[in-house]
C-alpha cells in the first residue's frame, strides 16, 4: 500500500448526460499534506469534493479515500473523513454547542464522548465563550469557525474544505488559516481543500492541483509550479511599433519572449540582472523603453501560464459561466 | 478502527437529533407556534358562530310578521317546541350533531393537520438552499433516516397542534357526542397520525426537488383550498352536488374528520363504517409514505 490518501482515477462527472462538470481527473493526495484544488468559479471543485464526500456518485471513473472506495464502501469513507461545506450550514435557530452536538449525533457519537470532544473543540476555534448564544448571533468568522468545529467532531482523517475563506475579510481569513495550519500540525490529519485565492493555495498547500473546465491542468508544490516557469517575468512596453523581439531574445539570461497587447513578456531566471541589460541593449538599439516591470513567479502567473488567462478574467468571464453553473445547481442533488 | 469503538452502528442513529432539530427550531418560537394557530381558531370562532344553523330553527324563526296563526299563546307556544325540535333533527340529521361548531371543529382539527405538515415540507428547501443537506449526506446518518425524520416531526407537530385545537373548541362551545368516552381520544391521535405521515411523505416529496421557495408555496396554494373544500371540513359530503361528492369522497381528508367525527361528536359509533375510514386512512399513508421514501432516497442517492 502507498501512503496515498485520497487516490482519484479518470474521475469524471456529467450532468444531465451532457454537461461535464469534472472531465477524468487524476490526483493522489498524500498523507499528512494540504492538497489544494485551485481554479475559478465554476470550474469543476465543488463537484469534485462532492463526489469526494461520497453525496455525489461519480459518472465515470473511480476514487479512494483510506482505501475505501467512494462509491462502493462509502459509509467507510465518511465515518473516516470529516467536511467543512462552502455555506453556513449550522442551524441558526440552535446554539453553538447544540450544533455541535447535532453533527455527532449524526456520526452517532455517544453523547458523553461528544460533550468532551466539544468543549475541546470550542476551545480550539475559540468559541467557547459564545457556545450558549444562538448562531443567529454569530458574525461570519465564527460561523466559519463553528463549521470546521462541527467537521471535526469524528476525528477525521481527511478534512475537506471547500472554499474555506469564502466571503470573509482579510483578518478573518488569515485567523483561518492559522487554524487549517494547527489542525495539520497537531492532529496530522490530511486535508483536501478548494480554494479560488491563489495567496491562499500559496500560503497553505503542500500541493497544488489548478484546474479549469473540469480538467486538472497541472499538479505540484507551489515551488515547483512557480519554478515550472523558468523564472521571474519582464514586462516592457517601447514607444515606437516595431517588433523586437529578435533582439531581446539575444539579451544574456532571457529564455523567452512573446509579444501580448503590445507589450513584451520575458522570462528570465535572473530578473534583477536581466533588466538593466534589456534597457540597456534596447537603447543603444534606438529605442524608448516606456515601461517596465518586474515580476517574481507567483501563482498567478503559473495560473496564467497554464490557462491562458489570469485569475481576474476568469472571475470576470464568470458571466459565460453563470448559466453553466446555474444548471448545474439544479442537477447537482 | 479504535475510534469507531465508541459510535453505534444502528442503522437508525441520528433520527432522533434530526427530529428533535425540527421540533426545536418549533418549541423555541413561540411566537410562530402560536401564529400557526390563529388561523383555525379565527376560521372555528368566525365561521362556526356565524354559521350558527342551530338559530335558524329556534321557536323564533318561523314567526312571520304579517300572518297572524289562528292559535291559542299555548298552541304557539307548543308549535314553536315543535318547530325547534324538527330543526334539531334535520341539524342532527344533517351534521350528526345539533352543534355545528363541533362538527366545524373537527374539520378544523383536520385543517391544522394538512397546514402544518405542508409548512413543514418547506423546510426540506431550506436545509438544501443553506447547505444541512449536503452537510447531513455527508456523515454516515442513513438517508432513510433524514426523510423519516422530517416526516416524524411534521407528524408530531401537527399532532400537538390539533390537539390544542380541541382544547381551544371546548370554551368555543365543543360538545362531546353521547358515543364520546376518553379512550376515543387514542382513536382520534391514530387516525391524525397516520394521516400526518401520508400528507408529510407527501409534501416532502415534492418539495425535496426544489431549491426555491417559491415552489412548495405555490404548490401548497394549488392544494390547500381543493382539499380543504372537497372534504367534509364544512358541510356533510352526501348533501353536496354530486360531482363534488365524487371529489370529496376519495379525499382522505373526509374520512379521517369522518372517522374522527364518529369517535368525538356521533351520538353512536358506526363500527363497520370506522373500520373502513381507519383501512382507507391507514392504505393512504402506508401507500403515500412508501412513495415518498422512495422517491426522496432515489433522489439523494443519484
Amino acid at each position: 500500500m502507498s501512503d496515498d490518501v485520497i487516490k482519484a482515477e479518470g474521475l469524471t462527472k456529467v450532468f444531465n448526460g451532457n454537461l461535464v462538470a469534472v472531465d477524468h481527473v487524476d490526483f493522489n493526495v498524500k498523507h499528512g499534506e494540504i492538497f489544494g484544488f485551485l481554479g475559478p468559479n465554476g470550474a469543476g471543485k465543488t463537484t469534485t469534493i462532492n463526489m469526494l464526500i461520497t453525496i455525489l456518485k461519480p459518472t465515470e471513473g473511480k476514487a479512494s479515500i483510506l482505501g475505501y472506495d467512494i462509491a462502493k464502501q462509502n459509509n467507510e469513507v465518511r465515518y473516516s473523513i470529516g467536511v467543512v461545506p462552502q455555506e453556513y450550514t449550522a442551524d441558526e435557530d440552535l446554539t453553538g454547542i447544540e450544533n455541535i452536538l447535532l453533527c455527532a449525533d449524526l456520526y452517532g457519537i455517544s453523547r458523553e464522548v461528544s460533550k468532551k470532544r466539544a468543549s475541546e473543540l470550542l476551545e480550539l476555534v475559540e468559541l467557547t465563550a459564545f457556545k450558549d448564544k444562538k448562531v443567529q448571533t454569530f458574525s461570519g468568522g465564527m460561523r466559519r469557525r463553528l463549521e470546521l468545529a462541527c467537521g471535526l467532531i469524528n476525528r477525521p482523517k481527511v478534512l475537506f474544505l471547500d472554499e474555506p475563506t469564502l466571503g470573509l475579510d482579510v483578518q478573518t481569513r488569515a485567523a483561518t488559516w492559522k487554524y487549517i495550519k494547527t489542525l495539520k500540525q497537531e492532529f496530522g490529519m490530511t486535508l483536501f481543500m478548494t480554494t479560488h485565492y491563489l495567496e491562499e493555495a500559496d500560503a497553505l498547500c503542500d500541493s497544488i492541483a489548478i484546474i479549469d473546465h473540469g480538467k486538472i491542468i497541472v499538479v505540484g508544490t507551489p515551488t515547483e509550479l512557480k519554478d515550472s516557469l523558468g523564472g521571474d517575468i519582464i514586462t516592457v512596453s517601447i514607444q515606437k511599433d516595431v517588433d523586437i523581439t529578435g533582439l531581446i531574445e539575444k539579451i544574456e539570461h532571457v529564455k523567452e519572449v512573446k509579444k501580448e497587447n503590445g507589450a513584451y513578456r520575458i522570462k528570465s531566471e535572473n530578473g534583477e540582472v536581466t533588466a538593466p541589460l534589456i534597457i540597456e541593449a534596447l537603447r543603444k538599439a534606438g529605442h524608448v523603453v516606456t515601461r517596465l516591470s518586474l515580476t517574481k513567479p507567483t501563482l498567478n502567473e503559473v495560473y496564467l501560464q497554464y490557462t491562458g488567462r489570469s485569475m481576474r478574467d476568469a472571475e470576470e468571464s464568470g458571466e459565460s459561466l453563470h448559466a453553466k453553473r446555474m444548471m448545474m445547481a439544479r442537477f447537482r442533488r | 478502527m479504535s475510534e469507531m469503538n465508541n459510535v453505534s452502528k444502528s442503522k437508525l442513529h441520528g433520527i432522533w437529533a434530526l427530529t428533535n432539530r425540527e421540533l426545536k427550531k418549533w418549541y423555541k418560537a413561540p411566537a410562530v407556534f402560536i401564529l400557526t394557530l390563529i388561523q383555525p381558531v379565527i376560521w372555528l370562532g368566525l365561521l362556526g358562530n356565524a354559521l350558527n344553523f342551530s338559530s335558524l330553527v329556534s321557536p323564533d324563526s318561523f314567526k312571520v310578521p304579517t300572518i297572524t296563526p289562528p292559535l291559542s299563546p299555548e298552541q304557539l307556544g307548543q308549535l314553536g317546541t315543535y318547530f325547534q325540535s324538527i330543526g334539531d333533527n334535520v341539524l342532527q340529521n344533517t351534521f350528526g350533531t345539533t352543534s355545528y361548531i363541533s362538527f366545524m371543529a373537527v374539520g378544523m382539527i383536520a385543517f391544522t393537520a394538512l397546514f402544518t405538515t405542508m409548512f413543514s415540507g418547506m423546510s426540506v428547501v431550506w436545509d438544501r438552499r443553506l447547505g444541512f443537506l449536503n452537510k447531513a449526506l455527508s456523515t454516515p446518518v442513513s438517508r432513510a433516516v433524514i426523510i423519516l425524520s422530517k416526516v416524524l416531526s411534521a407528524t408530531l407537530r401537527a399532532m400537538f397542534q390539533a390537539a390544542i385545537i380541541l382544547i381551544i373548541a371546548l370554551p368555543l362551545g365543543f360538545q362531546f357526542g353521547a358515543a364520546f368516552t376518553p379512550i376515543n381520544i387514542l382513536g382520534v391521535f391514530a387516525f391524525l397520525f397516520l394521516i400526518c405521515l401520508g400528507l408529510s411523505s407527501l409534501f416532502i416529496a415534492i418539495n425535496i426537488r426544489s431549491t426555491r421557495i417559491e415552489t412548495p408555496m405555490a404548490v401548497m396554494n394549488l392544494l390547500n383550498l381543493p382539499l380543504t373544500f372537497a372534504s367534509s371540513a364544512f358541510f356533510p359530503i352526501e348533501r353536496m352536488p354530486p360531482w363534488l361528492q365524487s371529489v370529496a369522497n376519495v379525499n382522505p381528508l373526509s374520512y379521517t374528520m369522518n372517522g374522527m367525527r364518529q369517535l368525538l361528536i356521533n351520538p353512536v359509533i358506526d363500527y363497520s363504517q370506522l373500520a373502513l375510514q381507519y383501512a382507507y386512512v391507514g392504505i393512504f399513508a402506508a401507500v403515500l409514505t412508501t412513495i415518498g421514501i422512495v422517491l426522496s432516497w432515489r433522489f439523494l442517492n443519484k
